[in-house]
């Protein structure tokens, strides 16, 4: 047998240290659909008890909506369930390109090309259109599959302090020597909520000969007035050279990404990306649903619109109840407390009054900056934030935090 | 502090430290494991090096390690300089 004792005790250390330094990553089950008010069994082997979720992607409640499920059956009936194929040998129906279409109408691009996730998007866009003549100039709080992403093209990295401009400028002047420029942000910003300066980034990029590529996984269907994303939110649609965005968050949910823009990218995307390439096509039934939530999302505005007004009277809840919050316009929203093991403590105290949420910590942001993230839903009604704001209040009340800003919080727990 | 690492620390409040971060950097203050620089943003300082000291740091080299500290980096160029 290869798997030696010698093996086995190295990953046995390995996984006790990420346990001890407090890193260590545990699943909670959940026994329902996604939504709301879901069942989540925790710790392990506990009766699963009914908690309010604050802590998913699921922005525009449509994880579950009976009219995508509905369509989700349809196209298994119609397309069937596998495709047993990569898209380019026999894994292309017509509702794939009828997808690509709608997607490509929907954020106002030339073409889009879908992905098995966005991280793959991510993970094959940059290989596939820059070369060692280029340069890629990235926000420094781009997202994980980003900066994976970049790491797998061989076109040159630099990298901008998060959203600011006159850096971003330096760099752009620096490298004026390469083939290709790509400045490369997310556009909303996973961890902070904060919304990119796309605005301003699109005037550098057109002053400096750039490209701009947008992850708007955390934007597209509900930011911007008709929830296009980041790019109709800051004005500049038709200027975004490529967009990456997901299905599995506001868009049903369920899985798949897709690579958005420029007519001749795309298609550069269909020839290398080597994610596209090499791994199945997205299934039908994903296919079908996210046909439907193209459908009802271009419609009508009312879920973003619920999204905006839930998100304007959480950040009031919490900003009144004496949280230190990061301020920002979209439904994520970060309650700051700095200290990891504090933020671990509250979120654990929620979890008892029935509020889920996940506390965040280094490596996963910045050190001493341990947060809650919440997240708003289109389906979340006014009894839920009520009923969250009480819990939060009562466990800030036990930590004594309440209306203590960030000074006066490392004070009393330290960093 | 000599100036080879002044310099070190001069680029790195520079292009590292956002505006209103009053973090002191000193010769053995952590920057990579104290979260001041990333692996995925260290490159600009490596090729800020290199082209100062017209120096070519090879990737083997460029460990995280070797770019936790300004003393450690001062080391590095050292070892491909006369400095």
């Amino acid at each position: 047998m290869a798997y030696s004792g010698k093996a086995r005790e190295s990953y046995q250390n390995e996984l006790a240290n990420l346990r001890d330094q407090g890193l260590f990553k545990e699943e909670r089950y959940i026994h329902a659909p996604q939504g709301t008010e879901i069942e989540v069994e925790f710790p392990t082997g506990n009766p699963p008890r009914k908690v309010i979720n604050m802590c998913a992607n699921n922005y525009l409640g449509l994880s579950s909506h009976p009219e995508v499920v509905a369509a989700a059956h349809a196209g298994l009936d119609h397309r069937g369930y596998g495709m047993s194929s990569v898209r380019f040998i026999c894994g292309t129906q017509d509702i794939h390109r009828e997808l690509e279409r709608k997607l490509t109408e929907f954020l106002g691009t030339e073409d889009t090309l879908l992905f098995p996730s966005c991280m793959d998007a991510n993970a094959g866009v940059f290989e596939a259109v820059l070369s060692e003549q280029d340069v890629m100039i990235a926000d420094r709080l781009v997202h994980a599959s980003i900066v994976d992403g970049m790491r797998l093209c061989k076109a040159m990295q630099d990298t901008f302090k998060h959203s600011d401009m006159g850096h971003l400028e330096e760099k752009l002047s620096e490298h004026q020597d390469k083939r290709f420029r790509m400045v490369i942000t997310d556009g909303v910003f996973s961890m902070d909520g904060d919304i990119a300066k796309l605005d301003a980034i699109v005037a550098l990029a057109e002053q400096y000969d750039a490209m701009v590529c947008v992850d708007d996984s955390h934007a597209s269907g509900f930011i911007g007035k008709t929830g296009r994303g980041t790019h109709e939110h800051c004005g500049v649609v038709g200027r975004i050279d490529i967009i990456t965005t997901t299905l599995g968050k506001a868009l049903g949910g369920a899985s798949g990404g897709c690579v958005s823009g420029r007519r001749e990218l795309v298609e550069m995307c269909r020839q290398r990306a080597r994610p596209y390439l090499f791994s199945n096509t997205v299934a039908p039934v994903i296919v079908s649903g996210a046909l439907k939530v193209l459908d009802l999302i271009s419609a009508t505005t009312e879920r973003r619109d619920k999204l905006e007004k839930n998100t304007l009277y959480w950040r009031k809840l919490l900003t009144g109840a004496g949280f230190d919050i990061k301020p920002g316009e979209s439904p994520i929203v970060p309650v700051m407390f700095y200290n990891a093991k504090l933020a671990q403590n509250v979120a654990r105290d929620l979890f008892a009054e029935g509020i889920y949420v996940v506390g965040f910590f280094f490596p996963v942001v910045p050190k001493g900056q341990a947060r809650i993230r919440t997240q708003l839903s289109a389906a979340h009604e006014k009894h839920h934030l009520d009923a969250a704001i009480e819990a939060f209040t009562k466990v800030g009340r036990k930590y004594e935090i309440l209306g203590l800003g960030k000074n006066q919080i490392i004070e009393k727990y330290g960093l | 502090m000599d100036e080879l690492k002044q310099v070190i620390r001069d680029y790195l409040v520079k292009e590292y430290l956002e505006e209103g971060d009053d973090r002191q950097i000193g010769e053995d203050t952590p920057l990579i494991t104290g979260g001041i620089v990333d692996s995925f943003s260290m490159v600009s300082l490596k090729r800020f090096l290199e082209r100062k000291y017209s120096i070519q740091i090879s990737d083997a080299e460029a460990t995280p390690q070797a770019f936790d500290t300004v003393s450690s980096i001062a080391q590095l160029v050292k070892k491909f300089t006369n400095i």
